[in-house]
């Protein structure tokens, strides 16, 4: 394993900004792995620290496959998550939202502009991404349809859902958009949280990582655990359940769950008498795909897809 | 008479609203001008725009020919808590348009939004730079619609119009999807974020009203002609960032001209009093963008530049 400087640029009054990459074996640019791209994704930053401690112990044993080479990135964005922002602190911008990057531009297009010239050019990318709508997912791979998308490696992972959605203007400068543009067969990896860490569907999500590694000819071996055959949905088919009521939002299933058409999935109620204002049902028999988690909510507010199956 | 556009529940005993003011005389089946403002909640110059617009068309309604619609806040929560974009909500409003009435809270307005503007004969999306920048009162047009655009946008009274390259990113504006629609928008830019500078919003009241009399819709002989903008075509502009981090220092403000070489300010280190980077201009033009606040990064932008014909 080889630490190597990515990016580092000095501050006004802060310690250096640095983004630090892992290598991993030899070789052809095979697999670039890139984590917190925000200062609340610590799913994703935790997802990152285990899969460079595992493939730190693979790499001594041998288990990389010979001629591969594999970086990860664990953090693009050391310095929001050190003061609890989301987005680069200074001006609120958006590093994913800046990509291919510009080496000439504004600070965040020239720290995307950093990553993307160290990740460019793998055959496989993985992001571990987070969503604009606050909310917990089943763990699954996502993909913008760009037309260079690659759904039988995404299936590859094992992971229950492959999703692919179609990408709206605002999507055109993510790094998963920019990524398939130039070759890279990229994945967006959500692993089920954003800002606090979930061992379980974390450690799901990593070995979703490592089965593909291993189906892909980058690792020999791999605790591989169970694998689902990827059910492949467009989100636009999911069902959308929305807020007849603004109110305080008391959650009855989890994301993950199956549910009946009819049964019960939250209960909105007034934040002055408790009254239940709105009994959130499903409106068919499904798996719930995404859960709103804010304790509040918003009326119109989206609070669940389904997936309908 | 004031229209909600609008409405939707918050948690705790409020209603979100979006509201207009809607003031008609004359013709009933006369133009429709709108002036828009408030996406960005740090953009204040707005409203006191819509204000002076408000007050002096009620005031002098028997100059009014038609039917004056002012949006003075698309954005009012974001006003109403200093930020810049919908509070709780990942993306800038301005780029979300047209919007989804089966997206999120955010998506559903923009839609209304939009909606309700089109198949206006005029619409001012008026914005103020942000916290970061100063700028040059100025309208912006993107370059697919420059010929539609550019002759309102000279009749505006502002120093530049700047005709910029379409980006992706940008169709999902406002002034971009009502544009698509066949409403024509201009966006203008003057000022800075936080901030109230009254003498260029009433410069900018002044240019709406004598577009409005250009146009028909404005019965005021009074006004006077309004001198022509500097208009740039094509990849004119230099952009300007800062080569190092640090505290950024400068007397110049925007709206002059500038010669190759001159110093626009400097980047200095507070700890050991030494001067970091110089900012100059690399050609002879316009400065209409100049940097405003002070800390800065390597890359932020200090600075555009309108590079002058020789």
């Amino acid at each position: 394993m080889r630490i190597e400087t990515i990016f580092e640029m000095t501050s006004p009054c802060r310690d250096n900004f640095r983004i630090q990459g892992y290598r991993f074996g030899e070789g052809e640019k095979t697999l670039a792995i890139v984590g917190a791209m925000r200062g609340d994704e610590v799913q994703q930053q935790y997802i990152c620290s285990q899969l460079v401690n595992r493939l730190t112990m693979m790499e001594q044993r041998g288990e990389i496959v010979r001629g591969k080479s594999i970086l990860v990135i664990p953090s693009c964005n050391p310095f929001s998550m050190n003061v609890s922002r989301r987005f680069w602190a200074m001006d609120n911008t958006d590093i994913n939202r800046m990509f291919p990057g510009y080496d000439q531009g504004e600070t965040t297009q020239r720290i995307a502009a950093a990553v993307f010239s160290a990740i460019n050019g793998f055959e496989y990318g993985i992001q571990m991404a987070s969503y604009y709508v606050p909310g917990d997912f089943v763990p699954h791979v996502r993909m913008l349809k760009t037309g260079y998308e690659d759904v039988e490696t995404a299936r590859l992972f094992g992971m229950k859902y492959v999703t692919i959605c179609q990408p709206r203007p605002f999507d055109t400068a993510l790094l998963n958009y920019n990524w398939q543009l130039w070759d890279t067969k990229a994945f967006s990896v959500y692993a089920g949280k954003t800002d606090r860490i979930d061992r379980n569907t974390g450690n799901e999500t990593l070995d979703a990582i490592f089965r593909m590694m291993k189906r892909t000819g980058i690792i020999h071996q791999g605790s591989l655990g169970v694998a689902y055959d990827s059910i492949l949905i467009d989100e636009a088919d999911l069902l959308h359940i929305k807020a007849h009521h603004a109110g305080i939002f008391c959650r009855l299933v989890d994301a993950g769950s199956r549910v009946a058409a009819g049964e019960s999935l939250a209960h909105i109620i007034d934040p002055y008498n408790g009254q239940v204002l709105s009994d959130v049902k499903s409106a068919a028999e499904g798996t719930v795909f995404f859960a709103h988690h804010r304790p509040v909510v918003f009326q119109n507010a989206l609070l669940f897809m389904i997936h309908v199956a | 008479m004031i229209k909600t556009i609008v409405s939707t529940e918050l948690p705790i005993d409020e209603q979100f609203r979006i509201r207009k003011n809607v003031i008609q005389h004359g013709r009933k089946d006369g133009l429709r001008f709108c002036v828009v403002t408030g996406t960005h909640g740090d953009e204040l110059e707005g409203q006191m725009v819509c204000y002076e617009l408000a007050r002096i068309a009620t005031e002098r309604i028997d100059l009014l020919d038609g039917t004056l619609e002012i949006y003075p806040a698309l954005n009012p929560l974001g006003i109403d808590t200093i930020q810049r974009g919908i509070p709780n909500f990942d993306l800038d409003m301005n780029r979300i348009f047209p919007g989804d009435p089966q997206g999120t809270m955010a998506e559903q307005t923009a839609h209304a939004i939009i909606e309700d503007i089109k198949g206006a004969d005029l619409v001012i999306d008026i914005h103020s730079s942000n916290l970061y920048l100063r700028e040059t009162p100025q309208v912006r047009i993107n370059v697919q619609n420059s010929e539609w655009l550019v002759p309102f946008a000279e009749r505006l009274g502002m120093d530049f119009v700047w005709v910029h390259d379409a980006a992706t990113v940008l169709e999902a504006t406002l002034a971009h999807s009502l544009n698509s629609t066949g409403t024509p928008c201009l966006v203008v830019e003057m000022g800075v974020g936080q901030r109230i500078n009254h003498k260029m919003c009433r410069r900018l009241v002044r240019g709406i009203l004598h577009l409005m009399q250009t146009m028909g819709m404005w019965k005021d002989s009074s006004i006077d002609e309004l001198p022509n903008p500097l208009i740039c075509k094509g990849d004119h502009v230099t952009f300007l960032n800062a080569e190092t981090s640090g505290v950024f220092l400068t007397e110049l403000k925007c709206g002059v001209n500038v010669s190759k070489g001159q110093t626009i300010g400097q980047i200095v280190d507070p700890l050991c009093g030494r001067v970091l980077s110089t900012v100059s201009s690399p050609v002879d033009g316009y400065l209409f963008t100049i940097r405003a606040y002070p800390i800065v990064y390597e890359g932020s932008l200090m600075a555009r530049i309108f590079n002058l014909p020789c």
